[in-house]
Parts: C-alpha cells; structure tokens; sequence
C-alpha cells in the first residue's frame, strides 16, 4: 500500500529547531536515475512506517565528490566535499545513512580529514538495526522461498567490509539467498566503479557487467539483490542483455524489504 | 684452517659484500619516491606483518598454489640453519659442527631431508603449471621474455640445489658408514638414503668424497650465487615481502587519501579572507607535481610495492578489466614502475642524469588506456598476498593526467563540468534534487 512520502528537509526541521536523528544523504543517482529514485522511495517508506525522525539537504545536497575523485580530479573532490562538510556541520549532523555505497564511502572515509566527521552507515545496515532494535518487522511476503543472489558492491563489500548487513536481510525474508562462485572478498566489480558510470569502457573483448550477470545466472536466480544504484543499473542491463527480464528481476535489497512489508 | 676453507671464506665475504651492494642499489631506487610517514599503529602493522608475510594468511586462499608455497617458503627458512652449518664447517673445515645437538641433530637433519624433498617436489609441481598445464595468468603480454624465463629460473635453481643438498647427504652417509677419515657418525638421513643409498653404497669412496665435496660446494656456492641472484629477480619478494605487509595501507581500502597540497590550494580558494593579489612567499618550495607522472612522484612505499612483487599475478587474473579483455593489467603497472625506477638508480650512477627526462612512467611505460580501464574495485590489492597496492598508483597517474595535463576522456570532462556547475555527474539541477519526493 502505497503512502504518501512524508520527506522533511534539514532546513525545514532547522527552521522549526529541530534535529533529525539521521540525515538521509541521498545521493545523485537516488536523486536523479529513474531506476534509483524508486531506491530511494521504497527506502524513505521504511524510514516513515518505522517513524524515524530523519531529514534530507534536499536542493542543498551536492555531489560528494566520489566520480571526480577516483577519476583523478582532487582538486574538485575536494570542493565538493568542502561545501557538503560546511552545509552539514552548518546543521550539526551527526549521523548519515545512504543508499549509494560511492557515498557511503567517501562520507565515511575521505571526509573526516578534511572535517567532515559523521557516523556513516549503508541503509542495508542502518535497516539492520531497525530490525534489530524492534522498530521494523520483517515479513517475507512474496519473497519467500524464492532464490535470490546477492552481488556485493566493491565500495560496500571490499573497500568497507559489509558483507553481512544486506546478507542478513535477504535471509530475514525467508529467501533461499545462493551465492555466485565470486563473492564477498573475491566478488567481481559490476563495471561501474572508479567513475566508470559516466563513461564508454576501454577496448577489450566483454563488457564488466556481462561477466558478472553470467556469474549470477549461473544461480538460476528469481531475484539479483544489489545494494548500490550504479550496480543495479548494470546488471539490469546484464539482463536485458541476456534475455532474461522475464525470469530475472534486479531490485535493491531496500525495495524487496518495502514490498514484503507491503510499502510499495 | 687448509686451502679449501680459505677459498671458501674468500668466496663467501664476496658474495656477502655483492650482496650488500645490490641491496643498496634497491634501496636508492627506493628512495626515489617521496616521503610518506607510514610508522603509526605500529601494533597493527607487526601484526598485519605476522600474519600476511610470517603467516602467509593471503597466500592460501588459493590452496593449491598457496600450499605448495608454504612448503617452499618453509623448507628455505628452516633449511637455512643447515645453511648456518655449512658456513661454520667451510670457515673451520669442520663436519657437521652442529652434531653436538646430540640426538637432537638426527631429528633436525631427517626433517630437513623431507622438507628438501617436499622443496623439490613442490619446485617441479610449479614448473609443470607454469609450462604444461600453463596457468593463464603466468601467459599475459607483460610475462613474455625475462618475467618467464626467471621464473623458471628460480624453480629450476632451486630444484638444483635441494638436489644437490640430497646427494651431498646421500653420500656423507655412506662414508660416515665406512668410517671414512672426516666424516664422523652425524645426522639420520632417511631420504637421502632411500634416493642415492643402493647406488652410492657401490661407489669407492674416492668417489664419494669427490661427490661430497662437488656437492658441498654446489650446494653453497649455488647458494650465495642465488641470494645475488635475487636482486635482479623477481625472487627479491622473500625479502621485501615483509617489510612491504609492515608499511601496507591500513585504512578501509575504499579510503583514497586527500592530496594535502590540493587542500591547501582549496582552502586558500575558498577562504573569503585570502589575499588574491598576495605574492607567493619567496622562501616557498616550488610547487610540488599533483599526482604522478614519473616514479619520483610516488612515495616510496609504492616504489618497495614494485620490487616487492613477484609477478604471480593474482592480482591480473581477479582485475575484472583484464578479465574483460582490457589492456589494464595491476601486474604489469607494479614491473613497470620497478623497471622505470631500475632505469633512473642505473642512469643516475652512470651519471647521465640528463637522460632521465627522456622517458616517463606515464606514457613511455604505462598507457591511458590502461589508466583509464580501472573500475578501481580494489580487487587486485585484496589478491596480492603481500599487499602491494596497485590501486594507489593508478590513481595517483590518473591525477597527474587530469589536474597537469587536463587529460581525461571526454565524457569524465563533462561529468567534472556537471559537478561543478550543478552538483551531480549529470545534467540535472540542483533545484530539481528533491523533485523525486512528489513523482
């Protein structure tokens, strides 16, 4: 069931000498990518049911930084991260969750040097808590028993070490979660990492993300899990690619949670 | 003290001092990076250095690989106190010196004949992936010519020298058995005896003493030849492996540091109080390159990287652009840097320092396209067993191609124009951020 998205802003709650528990940082593809911004809905439903005090900058977000840096501009990295530290130090920001791992990560682990000190978390994570911690209720609902495979994104799984947040969810709506032959530590990138989202790939003989679709339909999959915007963007179209948008769905941990819980 | 050990003691303070020559010459290559201060959490790194280089923790998580070289890298620790042995016996012209072990000598030796054993096995086992059953990542372009044949190289020395450690057994034994003049009853020599005994036991013992001996100094000359050998190897690896694992990143590996020379041209740009008509202090460095165009503009951890790696190649064969085809290759961005860093040490002491500025790193050894093909997943520095961080470099070339040279492929060029002109890598407006809410 569908509810209208109850969305405060920074400013707003500032205005009204509030403060949020958690700042939702949503990100560029959350905000703009059709495919994300679905993302970021289901996950503000869970945010709303489980009555979480959270606020979003809203047209005061900007860019972390993440593609300019890994793509070698340092000197825009850190304009951007300048800016964002000063907006959300402006409002006391103490904690931060996201959807996107490229933001996650950066937040978590560039900002800090340059004063940017928040407690970072994935939203696979900070969902984990709110199950844990007896606020959410986790049915599996159209989820059960189907088989779903995980694909661990590089700057969540690798860089960051979260392997079992999003593992622990997908188990938690009773799903049959198989692993591809490469996962957690040896698991393969999607393609789309180091700013290669916005780019054409080198020369060479495949694309990334047809590798790594084939690693996950090798599961026989009903479902690809992702926890990343960018990931799930290649592989939907590692699946169009194969012809198999029919039997094989790519959705975000945070939608199959929403839906279960019958959110969306 | 006769001839032999005079010779052998010659032989032994010259490959003592090359060795210590050659080792110089890497550590002034070294020291061609730039200073980075990597001495913090020193509880952690021994323990990072006990754990990955000691305890070979990275190595096994491919086991078949990663449990032949356990045997390797054990049998050569531990057979060096027989090393230990030999020296003393060649110096003082002793036998078996060591025997005053008592029945603790008998274990000692007997375990270092089953480990020479597992040694060679284990050598010959490698020799076949590499050219039989020829393991793909040891086939990549950068392996062609002197990366091939010095693998082989190495195993082939080391099967020669576990070999002649073997038979030098092999026949001690017999001799000891005759009550031969110098060979006192010492040791318990199982495989030996089981491999040479029914033929060494029909030779004279001229013979066998003209073995022992051949084999004596095979074994310590082939030795001292190996350890200079392994500077101009890829062997070096049993070296720097362990001080490469002590100063490896310790921070989240998705954490790319924050170039401080930037920082302070930001905060200066951004702060509303600077002086734009400001002269520069005059007592000021110059400016110092953001990112890397030659190895001299790493630090020198990176460069210990290069001479730490021993082109197994791990990191290749997980990197998911060369498993795609790509021309990137971490492996072959770790050879490059250790060989343009070999370049300049060796243009230096030739004193043609004019030369230097001939080629670069980037460009004369590492290509754009092979920056540009990084998804920078940290896939290859998860797989080296040693932590050497590939990654790092890559990036740090690609900041000298976009911030020097403004060299990026086109579509990173407008995705830098949208971050800066409207904050998000695409053309959306800020304004519109929030637009989702009400779709």
């Amino acid at each position: 069931m569908s509810q209208a998205l109850h969305v405060p802003t920074m400013a707003e709650m500032a205005a009204k000498g509030e403060s949020p528990e958690v700042l939702f940082w949503v990100g560029c593809a959350g905000s703009f990518d059709d495919r994300a911004k679905k993302i970021t809905k289901a996950f503000v439903q869970i945010l709303n049911k489980c009555n979480v005090k959270f606020a979003v900058l809203g047209t005061e977000e900007s860019c972390t930084g993440d593609p300019a840096k890994r793509a070698g501009n340092e000197f825009l990295f850190q304009m951007q991260a300048f800016a964002n530290i000063e907006v959300m130090n402006g409002y006391g920001v103490k904690k931060v969750v996201t959807a996107c791992p490229h933001c996650f990560n950066t937040l978590k682990n560039e900002y800090p040097e340059l004063g940017g000190n928040f407690e970072v978390v994935h939203h696979t994570s900070f969902i984990n808590d709110l199950f844990n911690s007896g606020r959410l209720i986790i049915e599996g609902g159209s989820f059960r028993g189907k088989r779903i495979t995980y694909h661990d994104a590089c700057y969540l799984g690798r860089a960051n070490g979260v392997y079992e947040a999003p593992r622990n969810l997908i188990k938690k709506l009773d799903a049959e979660l198989v692993e591809m032959k490469r996962c957690r530590t040896k698991g393969l990138c999607c393609g789309a990492g180091g700013a290669q989202m916005f780019k054409e790939p080198e020369k060479g003989d495949k694309d990334v993300n047809i590798e790594r679709i084939e690693d996950a339909l090798e599961t026989k999959p009903n479902i690809v899990a992702t926890g990343c915007p960018f990931c799930n963007t290649m592989m939907t179209d590692g699946v169009k690619n194969k012809e198999k948008e029919e039997d094989v769905k790519v959705l975000d941990i945070v939608e199959m949670i929403a839906t279960a819980q019958d959110m969306l | 003290m006769g001839i032999e050990n005079i010779v052998f003691l010659l032989v032994l303070i010259a490959a003592s001092l090359l060795f210590a020559r050659n080792v110089q010459r890497i550590k002034k290559n070294i020291n061609l990076g730039r200073d980075i201060d990597r001495t913090d959490r020193k509880g952690e790194r021994w323990k990072t250095m006990a754990m990955v280089a000691l305890g070979q923790s990275k190595m096994v998580k491919r086991p078949v690989a990663g449990f032949l070289h356990i045997l390797v890298y054990v049998g050569f620790v531990l057979i060096n106190i027989e090393v230990l042995e030999i020296v003393i016996d060649g110096v003082f012209g002793t036998h078996r010196i060591l025997s005053l072990l008592g029945g603790f000598y008998d274990v000692l030796i007997a375990s270092f004949e089953v480990l020479a054993l597992l040694v060679l096995l284990a050598c010959v086992v490698f020799l076949i992936r590499r050219n039989l059953v020829r393991v793909q990542r040891f086939f990549k372009p950068e392996m062609k010519g002197w990366p091939s044949l010095d693998g082989n190289l190495i195993l082939i020395f080391e099967i020669a020298l576990m070999t002649a450690l073997l038979m030098m057994n092999g026949a001690d034994q017999v001799l000891q058995a005759r009550g031969a003049e110098h060979y006192a009853s010492a040791g318990s020599f199982p495989i030996s005896e089981a491999l040479f005994g029914s033929w060494f036991t029909g030779l004279s013992t001229e013979s066998l003493i003209f073995i022992e001996r051949f084999t004596w100094w095979f074994h310590i000359v082939g030795i001292l030849g190996f350890l200079n050998y392994l500077p101009i190897s890829k062997h070096f690896h049993i070296i720097l492996a362990f001080p490469n694992t002590w100063y490896s990143n310790l921070n989240a590996k998705g954490r790319f540091n924050n170039l401080e020379s930037v920082t302070n041209e930001v905060k200066l740009m951004m702060d509303p109080n600077a002086d734009p008509f400001a002269a520069p202090d005059p007592n000021a460095a110059p400016p110092e390159r953001f990112g890397a165009k030659d190895v001299t503009d790493l630090n020198w951890v990176q460069i210990m990287g290069a001479y730490s790696c021993t082109e197994c190649g791990r990191c290749t064969s997980e990197c998911p652009a060369n498993q795609t085809g790509k021309k990137l290759s971490p492996r072959k961005i770790m050879m490059d840097v250790r060989d343009r860093a070999d370049e300049i040490g060796k243009l230096k002491a030739q004193k043609q320092e004019d030369e230097i500025d001939k080629k670069f790193l980037l460009g004369d050894y590492i290509t754009e396209e092979e920056l540009w093909a990084c998804t920078s997943c940290n896939a290859c520095t998860e797989a080296c067993p040693v932590n050497i961080d590939p990654l790092g470099i890559i990036l740090d070339l690609r900041r000298y191609l976009v911030m020097e040279e403004s060299k990026a492929p086109q579509e990173l060029n407008l995705m830098f124009g949208n971050i800066e002109n409207n904050g998000a890598p695409w053309q959306f407006s800020m304004a519109d951020r929030l637009n989702w809410k009400d779709e």
